[in-house]
């Protein structure tokens, strides 16, 4: 029963919606979400999908996978209820808490907001794909060091965005880690030691050790 | 606690802290001795570890494991140890019950009423039930988390339950997929008779306002605290007055106590509805099946869920199961197994398969519960000396269709005053039930109490530190530690450069403010824990209790691992599942407090056990086997030393077990039941806050918080650092951002989400500098106490006092938006 004042992005009910009209929709909803064009929003003719389930190939942590999933599958729901990954967690299904935090080709993305086959072509890292087998990256490490968690539901998510943090820019400053979990909402009010613990994998060396 | 000391019994004189006061009339029943049984008497440490320690001498049990020292002299227990589950929550295998994906497993959505009030007239589920993939719909009989009428007669002739809030749930479906089960709550039409209702809390205070109920209600507390006490008189909306919280209080004449006063400071402080937003929403995956229930739940008290199911549905207790691996935050809203699981359990029985039923964020807002809002008049009277002589409050607040919106029980125990009357009144309104919410009540009493002691201490042109202090006398452990606590935050702070109030002649003004907390010291006596130590050296513990976020699997194994010379890290620690021994609820910061002794015991047994074994092994008698540093040996013979799992693997045997109980304290209490257990100390801690104020915008900055904290013997500081570091930051979003909005011509809630609905994130984040105290109260095997609830009940006050500091206004109405700014900027 939604009401009148939500204002959340439209998860269009299929029976109800053409195919095109929820094309439109989707599109303009994927882009908004990830700031940046997909590689295939170029090709002039898009083969016109749904509302029934269709093969989708994308690669995740570095593994291809295909599965049947509907045009409206967000990837958040597709490699949580689809592929059972699910260290992505989703907090509000609406791109406000960033508990859903992935990397789409080791940019961080809110995978509630992007639909599963906006995912396409493009290299996706969960939670999951982040440590090197035993090898943790830098900033889980330094995040169990530094008790940066408490309940532990948006730590995934966090880690996603400092990891990416450290990884772009080894040298990040107080203010940075800040702007990087600016829109990670953490209930138990761990930011602190989230701080800490990402000014910590960064002075450690973040990237050099760890990920690639 | 001050207030409920009593001077009747005879144990009394044992006491530290000096003079008791009269027990009030109609205070609670006179508890049975503590641990009866054989005895000894025992000399104990007691008292603040750097600050005078000194020894006391008490009864303890018999067998009771000898007193711990203090933490500097152990291996494991107060020592930083990283979070055992740490790995799996940076890695994502945590299981939270918002991931237990079980095969075949349906997903379950409510219809949500879009009314505030409403009759039900009818229901028809067919086009529902022919989509494609529904496989169960059930209506519900009953609703949950609300208050209940005293005299359901009222309501006998209605079919279905009264909808009394918007988001309250009419119906449910489960489906083979989250797609189908959104798609079939669509089609479900549902035949309102809307009833006239009232969702702002003075428009029902109103004698022509709407009745949310028809007739008087009851509201029973969860574990977590709240609800109302029963057989108060009810006037329409307004249900009161409680003037005895928690039992304490009222005491002498305050009229004549107002009369004789030299001084007297009134005001009104009014504080908001906060909601819960624990990230993990409420949620339950049921699976029934024929031999029996299994509940995987998101929850803060695992016994709770499994009495309600046992309860509800009729079953023996051995015949459900419920377990919590991992729950995504609570802070009291989540004991039961509420709407959402009574739904789920039922259309799992219908469906014959699992069903997961998590709410979404907007229902976890409307319906998940929430901290009441208030509106409190205080008049304090006091002589020019400082001390006090009357303290008047009357408060009313709405916990929507449920009860608990009072105000804590600050103004009888806190500080000395020989005439205090509180009359807390719930108001019902058409939103959604309150639920208990860290240090419920307190925080709303301690915004207002605080201010106006501070008020006191201006008029008097007394420092408001030195009026604390000449006030805060109980002789409690808690009053114990704010003494000192104030003296150690006032340094750190830098109190003493503090300034006249409204220095800065800029717009911007900076001030530095601060105020106490005092919270109860909760055990729940049921509390048990199981230690065994497997033929091959492992080490386990088990109690059903659950992790919330407070590393409760990590306090568990350090204690364990103190009494076998291990690590923490050596120890299997299982908690969240109903099969282990029963375990506290997480509420009423009482998990470390009631679980470490009984873990404490068991492992100390146990070890005492595997001596025994072991003598042989070492040719020694079992007194002399000692067990340090992962090694077991002989008493004062180095040489003798093997490595634990070897010397372990010598003695030859499979298992040995031990289960122990969670023993009274040394002292008794000053109320027990099986379920909670009261002592007459409390948990203390201060807080100062630095605070700039923008004067043209009205915004308010929070720059830096010195949170200074006693939770007994801390067992792990690095854990409790995070709890204190939670419960300030949701203090300083409770006084700034947070605030449910609901709309009064519709009754909906327009703010049920994270974006509008503003919590505090990185950017407002304050520079934080925790101290802990270690506090031993000689009073159980591990001295612990909690701290969640206490970390969070000073923020808001003295963020509030600080306020005051920058600007020369008091700000009295909560939250510190800039409208509310600028409006006592100009008051």
């Amino acid at each position: 029963m939604a009401p009148p004042d939500d204002d959340s992005v439209p998860k269009p009910l299929l029976p109800q919606l053409s195919r095109r009209a929820f094309f439109k929709g989707a599109g303009a909803s994927a882009l908004s979400a990830t700031l940046a064009p997909s590689a295939h929003a170029a090709d002039p003719s898009p083969p016109v999908l749904g509302p029934e389930p269709a093969p989708l190939t994308l690669s995740i942590n570095g593994r291809t996978v295909t599965v049947q999933a509907d045009p409206a599958t967000t990837l958040a729901e597709l490699v949580r209820n689809h592929l059972g990954l699910t260290g992505t967690k989703i907090g509000c299904d609406r791109g406000a808490c960033s508990a859903c935090t992935v990397w789409l080709d080791g940019e961080v993305a809110a995978s509630c907001m992007t639909l599963a086959f906006d995912a396409r072509g493009r290299k996706v890292t969960t939670i999951e794909g982040l440590a090197k087998g035993e090898a943790l990256h830098p900033v889980q490490r330094a995040f169990v060091e530094n008790d940066a968690m408490q309940c532990g539901f948006c730590t995934p998510g966090m880690v996603m965005s400092c990891a990416a943090l450290v990884d772009r820019n080894p040298k990040c400053t107080l203010d940075d880690v800040k702007q990087a979990v600016s829109g990670h909402l953490c209930r138990c009010g761990t930011y602190p030691n989230v701080f800490k613990a990402t000014l910590a994998a960064a002075q450690g060396g973040g990237k050099a050790k760890g990920n690639t | 606690m001050q207030d409920v000391k009593d001077t009747s019994d005879p144990r009394a004189s044992n006491k530290p802290g000096g003079e008791q006061q009269q027990q009030q009339a109609g205070g609670p029943p006179q508890p049975p001795q503590p641990n009866p049984g054989p005895s000894r008497q025992q000399a104990l440490p007691y008292g603040i570890v750097g600050a005078g320690l000194k020894e006391v001498t008490r009864r303890v049990p018999e067998d009771e494991p000898p007193p711990l020292p203090e933490n500097a002299k152990l291996k494991s227990i107060g020592k930083p140890v990283s979070r055992l589950d740490g790995i799996e929550k940076v890695t994502g295998k945590a299981r939270y019950t918002f991931d237990v994906q079980l095969p075949g497993m349906l997903w379950a959505k409510w219809v949500a009423s879009p009314h505030p009030h409403a009759r039900i007239k009818s229901i028809d589920t067919s086009a529902a039930e022919r989509y494609p993939g529904v496989r169960a719909i059930h209506i519900p009989e009953r609703i949950l988390s609300t208050a209940q009428l005293r005299d359901p007669k009222a309501e006998q002739g209605n079919r279905y339950p009264t909808v009394r809030y918007a988001g309250q749930p009419v119906a449910a479906v489960a489906a083979d997929t989250p797609r189908a089960a959104e798609a079939a709550v669509k089609l479900i039409k549902v035949e309102y008779e809307p009833l006239p209702h009232v969702s702002q809390l003075e428009e029902a205070m109103k004698e022509n306002a709407p009745r949310v109920f028809p007739g008087p209600t009851e509201q029973p507390a969860t574990a977590g605290g709240g609800g109302a006490p029963p057989g108060l008189p009810q006037k329409g909306n307004v249900r009161g007055p409680d003037n005895k919280p928690r039992g304490m209080g009222p005491r002498g004449d305050v009229n004549k106590g107002l009369s004789e006063s030299e001084v007297v400071i009134e005001a009104e402080y009014r504080t908001q509805v906060q909601t819960h937003v624990p990230m993990e929403p409420h949620g339950l995956v049921a699976d029934w099946k024929d031999d029996g229930l299994t509940l995987y739940a998101s929850t803060q008290f695992v016994t709770s869920v499994r009495e309600d199911a046992a309860e509800l549905f009729d079953l023996p207790k051995s015949k459900v199961r419920v377990i919590s691996d991992f729950t995504g935050g609570g802070f009291g809203a989540k004991y039961g197994i509420g709407n959402y699981g009574l739904l789920a359990i039922h259309l799992s029985r219908k469906a014959g398969a699992p069903v997961r039923m998590i709410l979404d964020r907007r229902e976890e807002h409307v319906s998940g519960g929430n901290r009441p809002n208030s509106i409190q008049r205080l008049k304090l009277g006091a002589k020019r000396d400082g001390s006090l002589v009357a303290l008047q409050v009357q408060a009313y607040g709405t916990g929507g269709v449920a009860g608990g919106a009072g105000v804590g029980f600050c103004h009888s125990t806190l500080y000395e005053c020989p005439n205090v009357l509180v009359e807390q009144y719930d108001v019902f309104t058409n939103a959604g039930p309150c639920a208990a919410f860290r240090a419920p009540g307190q925080v709303q009493g301690i915004f207002a109490l605080e201010q106006t002691i501070d008020e006191l201490a201006e008029r008097l042109k007394m420092d408001p530190l030195a009026l604390r202090g000449k006030l805060d006398v109980s002789g409690t452990d808690d009053c114990l530690a704010r003494a000192q606590e104030r003296k150690v935050g006032a340094e750190r702070a830098g109190w003493n450069k503090r300034r006249p109030a409204g220095s800065d002649k800029g717009p911007i003004k900076r001030g530095l403010g601060f105020a106490q907390s005092q919270w109860l010291y909760l055990v729940q006596p049921s509390t048990a824990c199981e230690v065994r130590v497997s033929g091959d050296g492992s080490v386990e513990a088990f109690s059903s209790t659950q992790d919330i976020g407070t590393g409760t699997r990590t306090i568990l194994a350090q204690v364990v691992a103190e009494e076998f010379g291990l690590r923490a890290e050596d120890i299997g620690s299982h908690i969240g599942d109903s099969r282990y021994p029963m375990g506290p609820a997480s509420g009423g910061s009482r998990v470390t407090s009631s679980l470490t002794p009984a873990a404490r015991n068991a492992a100390y047994r146990c070890a005492r056990e595997l001596a025994a074994r072991l003598a042989p092994v070492f040719k020694a008698n079992a007194e002399n086997i000692v067990f340090a540093d992962g090694k077991v040996m002989v008493k004062g013979k180095a040489g003798s030393a093997m490595p634990f799992r070897e010397a372990v693997k010598k003695a030859g045997f499979e298992e040995i077990s031990q289960r122990a109980e969670r023993r009274d304290d040394y002292e008794g209490y000053l109320f027990k039941t099986p379920d909670m257990a009261l002592s007459r100390h409390g948990i203390g801690g201060v807080q100062f806050a630095e605070v700039a104020v923008d004067t043209e915008t009205g915004i308010v900055k929070v720059e830096r918080v010195v949170a200074v904290h006693d939770c007994g013997r801390p067992i792990n500081p690095k854990l409790t650092e995070s709890q204190i570091y939670g419960g300030v930051i949701q203090g300083v979003s409770y006084a700034l951002y947070e605030e449910r909005h609901l709309d009064a011509a519709s009754g909906q809630q327009l703010n049920a989400n994270v974006d509008q609905y503003k919590i505090l994130g990185s950017r407002e984040t304050p520079r934080i500098e925790v101290i802990l105290l270690e506090q031993l109260g000689a009073q159980s095997s591990t001295d612990a106490r909690g701290v969640a609830e206490p970390a969070n009940v000073a923020t808001a006050a003295a963020v509030a006092n600080a306020f005051y500091n920058a600007t020369g206004k008091r700000i009295r109405t909560l939250p510190m938006t800039p409208a509310n700014v600028l409006a006592a900027l100009r008051g």
